[in-house]
């Protein structure tokens, strides 16, 4: 019992953040990092807040450094923060969402604003998924820094301040969501939906654009994701953001702090549009993709969805549907910045930084670049097709497999989640059903103590249908999104797979034509033209260098994909760890409160 | 009525009380073979009663031959005023039957673990419902029996010892039609009988009472058969999701999910499962019966109604007959007779009416209580599950070990 016990105190603190990194170096007890940081390597140590984090999950197993600091957090959370300076070593780079914070004031300055830099954190709002905190050691810094969801940000006074700024979202993302969305909606009532949201988290400000403003100054900029949780009155409105275009889709703030030398400042707030995300999307898969990294892809244009919101229906679909896209856009974000090669890349720290970024007109479905892509697309199935490539490695031609199969598995798992979710509401509706009608029942019964004893049973079964609801809700985000998001992901693996065989066929192109020109110069040479010949031979040195070159290309692809695919898989390993770890802690207290209000209704019969 | 004793009775009965537990005269279904849609039920009597010729037998009996003999009480007018036992509902696997019907049909797309696991909870409701049906028909023997006035019954008799098939007294189409007819009667003078002035304060309460309570348990009946119907679509899809992970081969990619996902829903669906079924049985059958046992209640109040109605007719025609100077003495005998009818069935009624109450506010008490004792107990096994594999999981880093234990595991619960 005590360990349960344990267990629920880190549940909740496991969501709050801590990251009071301390500033000496020694924090860096990092877990092994992986060997795909490399470089990183130091500056996730650096960042490496994760101590802090892991106290849920890992506390029985990790060892790591943070015991103590994990101590720290185990206590009021509060108290954590207000820890000092001492422990605030270690920023949290994590963009934390103010909006918990009613600390308002507090962004943490990342006392370690000199140490090279963490990646900026996305923000998750949280988004308990996006815990990477929880992890042990093991995850690199990096990881764990974007992916507290407790938003830490670092106070520009550097004071260890910590104020438990994160007040970490109750471990049920419903709470976390009323709490968020109540200062929001204090926020900006006005500037909602027509924004494209902005939300601010700051508890201290409650003006997004104020907030703007202000952090343009100082490093509390935050940028957020937001989220729309209620279109209605929501700031943050992701989806109200009605805004013109058809087919982009208002978005959401991402939300940043971070301690990387390259950000201008340590936190800070923008404005992005959807769209945006899928522009720098596509820029990363273009300059990335062909080397053989797995960029992250974002959620799906979903056209149903947008209309739905857009002409403002006020229902609970277009409300999940807000809050669904809101945690993906924010999970993509924090596997961008999560991966060591693209955080480099200056396209992401100006997605992350520019205040105005470029309308991103290339994502449009019926653009002129939306219909070049179409055509890509099918070509690149055709030749996927046609290629057949004779597997040297075969480590590679297993992974494929492992790949495909994974993903055959997740579709299928997902639309039985999805099922799931719907019978679960659909319960929650009979039960409330069946609770006023028994109320009735009892209001009719003559015997006062079997209507008392009815109208209890009215009251429970009450209850459970908003626990029922709860749980669907939870079964929603915390396991279909992450159904939906593995399946995504796994379509990235599959496309890197895909450009190394491209990178393959470039090669053996390139060998084929080799062998051509010799074949044309040794014609020559016995049909003796010695001026063609001359060309030939050029040709064919120039050839001989294009096959080595590819050659080479091909190798370093096949390199980075496999040390792309062993770090992919490390982190969903992690990852789905802590998710389901949090999925199942929160089936275990919606039983717990079954129990209790059974209980209470077997109490009452005193009859 | 006197509370159940569960000592005397091996079975419990659920949804009625105080059976069986006079000793001149026991019934139970001991058991009941199931051949297509005819269940056929072997009732088995046990009884010190001089009236019949052995001191224990037992027949086959059809569940036609339990609407005979429901039919034939209902029609005795010495029994007007009494309330008759509902009869039991027909026997129906139809739900069961489509699933398994169309279980067979996908059977080819599903692997075989999750075919064997959704052919065994098709099983266990299968025998749910076949269950429920023995009991209910029990149970309506048992009322019978335990009525001071119906158990005396000769049809009832007949029923209990006739070794031959019944099926000479049963109903043929000609009197079904007639019955039907006969229903619609009925409930169109309900309507107008309804309206008819109630002397007696006690009636008039009852009246108002059972007719409002009726649409009402009526209306929680079927909500609660939703509700249920929900929870079980809930543990159908964790055995869709379990089976679909049970046999994947593990993976790094899928490690976690793998298990997690498979051995908790696993457990969970087994769960789920028997609390749809017990919610089921304690709530639902029990507002199920009760409904049915109102509508008896109405019965009878209708009947007195018509009773009073013909009492009135016949003093109207009373008066008639005196005006005209004719056939006076008819009349008043005629009237004389309704009357009798009339305060007959009043005084009999009321007695049924407040034992039924008593009998009603007794069942109702235990089914909820056993029903939330039985929630409780599933929460917490439900919580037990979850908790251990979180332990389980978050202390293990050997997956492949961490897999086989779960394996175990999950077999035992």
């Amino acid at each position: 019992m005590l360990f349960f016990k344990y267990l629920n105190v880190c549940s909740i603190n496991k969501l709050t953040l801590i990251f009071t990194g301390s500033t000496s170096k020694s924090e860096d007890t990092d877990p092994p990092l992986d060997d795909e940081t490399g470089s990183k390597v130091e500056q996730a140590k650096e960042t490496s807040t994760d101590p802090i984090i892991n106290i849920t999950g890992d506390l029985p197993a990790s060892d790591t450094q943070q015991p103590p600091t994990t101590n720290k957090i185990a206590d009021p959370l509060l108290d954590l923060f207000s820890d000092t300076p001492a422990v605030d070593a270690k920023k949290p780079i994590q963009p934390i969402p103010d909006l918990f914070e009613d600390e308002g004031s507090d962004l943490f300055t990342e006392p370690r604003q000199t140490k090279p830099a963490k990646q900026p954190q996305k923000s998750l709002f949280g988004e308990p998924d996006e815990d990477l905190f929880a992890e042990p050691l093991g995850a690199t810094s990096k990881k764990t820094i974007s992916q507290e969801p407790k938003t830490v940000t670092p106070k520009p006074s550097g004071d260890g301040g910590d104020k438990g700024a994160n007040q970490r979202e109750p471990a049920d993302i419903f709470t976390e969501e009323a709490v968020i969305t109540a200062p929001t909606v204090s926020k900006t009532p006005g500037a909602t939906s027509k924004t494209n949201g902005v939300h601010s988290e700051e508890d201290t400000d409650i003006f997004a654009e104020a907030t703007v403003e202000l952090s343009l100054d100082s490093p509390h900029n935050e940028r957020k994701k937001d989220m729309t949780a209620k279109p209605s009155a929501s700031a943050p409105s992701l989806a109200a953001a009605a805004a013109a275009a058809s087919l982009t889709k208002p978005q959401s703030a991402a939300l940043e702090e971070t301690t990387l030398p390259m950000f201008r400042t340590k936190t800070f707030t923008v404005r992005r549009r959807f769209s945006d995300f899928l522009g720098l999307y596509e820029k990363l898969s273009e300059k990335h993709g062909p080397n053989g990294f797995i960029v992250p892809p974002p959620p799906e244009k979903s056209i149903l969805g947008m209309t739905k919101v857009k002409v403002g229906k006020e229902d609970s679909s277009s409300t999940d549907f807000v809050e669904r896209r809101r945690g993906a856009l924010e999970r993509y974000l924090q596997r961008v910045v999560n991966h060591p090669s693209l955080i480099q890349d200056p396209d992401v720290r100006e997605f992350l930084e520019r205040e105005e970024l470029p309308r991103a007109v290339n994502t449009q479905a019926l653009s002129g670049a939306g219909f070049l892509k179409m055509i890509n697309k099918a070509t690149d199935a055709v030749s996927k097709m046609t290629i057949k490539m004779n597997e040297s490695d075969v480590w590679f031609e297993e992974k494929l497999q492992e790949v495909e199969a994974a993903d055959q598995l997740f579709r299928k798992l997902h639309t039985l989640v999805e099922s799931l979710v719907v019978h679960r509401k659909e319960l929650s509706l009979n039960t409330a059903s069946f609770a006023k009608s028994a109320a009735m029942l009892g209001s009719a019964e003559d015997n006062t103590a079997l209507s008392r004893a009815l109208s209890q049973l009215a009251e429970v079964e009450d209850k459970m249908e908003q626990l029922h609801q709860e749980q669907a809700a939870n079964d929603t985000f915390s396991f279909a999104e992450l159904i939906a998001d593995f399946i995504r992901l796994l379509g990235a693996v599959r496309g890197s797979f895909d450009h190394r065989m491209k990178a393959w066929q470039r090669w053996q192109d390139a060998q084929s034509m080799l062998q051509k020109k010799r074949e044309t110069e040794a014609k020559l040479l016995w049909a003796n033209k010695p001026d063609k010949l001359q060309l030939a031979k050029e040709e064919i040195v120039e050839w001989e260098a294009k096959v080595t070159q590819y050659e080479r290309d091909f190798e370093r692809v096949s390199a980075t994909v496999r040390k792309e695919v062993i770090r992919f898989e490390k982190e969903r390993t992690k990852n789905f760890k802590r998710q389901i770890i949090k999925y199942m802690e929160s089936l275990l207290q919606s039983q717990q409160q079954v129990k209790c209000f059974y209980s209470s209704l077997g109490m009452k019969k005193t009859m | 009525m006197t509370t159940l004793d569960d000592s005397n009775k091996e079975k419990i009965r659920s949804v009625s009380v105080d059976l069986n537990n006079d000793a001149s005269l026991l019934i139970d279904i001991p058991d009941a073979l199931c051949e297509r849609d005819k269940v056929k039920f072997t009732v088995h009597t046990k009884t010190t009663l001089s009236s019949f010729q052995k001191p224990e037998f037992s027949v086959p009996r059809q569940h036609e031959d339990f609407i005979w003999l429901h039919d034939t009480l209902v029609e005795t007018e010495d029994y007007a005023g009494l309330i008759i036992p509902p009869a039991p509902p027909k026997p129906d696997f139809e739900g069961p039957r489509e699933k398994m019907h169309k279980l067979g049909e996908g059977e080819a797309t599903m692997t075989k673990e999750e075919y064997t696991k959704m052919k065994q909870e098709l099983e266990a409701e299968y025998l749910a419902v076949f269950k429920k049906t023995v009991q209910v028909h029990e149970i309506f023997l048992q009322r019978l029996s335990s009525h001071p006035i119906l158990n005396k019954d000769r049809n009832f008799q007949i029923f209990l010892e006739y070794d031959q098939d019944l099926s000479v007294r049963r109903k043929n189409a000609k009197e079904m039609f007639g019955g039907f007819f006969k229903n619609m009667v009925k409930s169109a003078d309900e309507v107008l009988i309804s309206g008819v002035k109630e002397v007696d304060d006690f009636f008039e309460q009852e009246k108002t009472f059972l007719l409002d309570y009726y649409s009402k348990i009526k209306d929680s009946t079927a909500k609660a058969e939703k509700m249920t119907r929900s929870h079980k679509n809930i543990a159908d899809d964790y055995i869709r999701i379990s089976s679909l992970m049970y046999q994947q081969k593990i993976t790094r990619i899928l490690i976690y999910t793998h298990i997690v996902v498979t051995m908790s829903f696993v457990s969970l669906q087994k769960v789920e499962g028997r609390v749809a079924s017990d919610q089921e049985l304690k709530l639902t059958e029990l507002l199920r019966y009760y409904m049915r046992d109102i509508q008896a209640a109405k019965d009878l109040l209708y009947r007195r109604a018509r009773a009073l109605a013909d009492y009135e007719n016949s003093n109207k025609a009373l008066d008639k007959a005196r005006l005209k100077s004719k056939d006076i003495p008819q009349a008043e005998e005629h009237q004389q007779q309704c009357l009798q009818k009339f305060d007959k069935l009043s005084e009999s009624g009321k007695k049924e009416l407040t034992s039924f109450k008593g009998r009603r506010v007794v069942a109702f008490r235990k089914n909820l209580i056993e029903m939330a004792e039985l929630e409780i107990k599933h929460a917490k096994v439900r919580s037990s599950i979850q908790l251990y594999y979180i332990c389980f999981i978050m202390c293990t880093n050997e997956l492949q070990y961490a897999w086989g234990i779960c394996k175990i595991l999950c077999e035992q619960i």
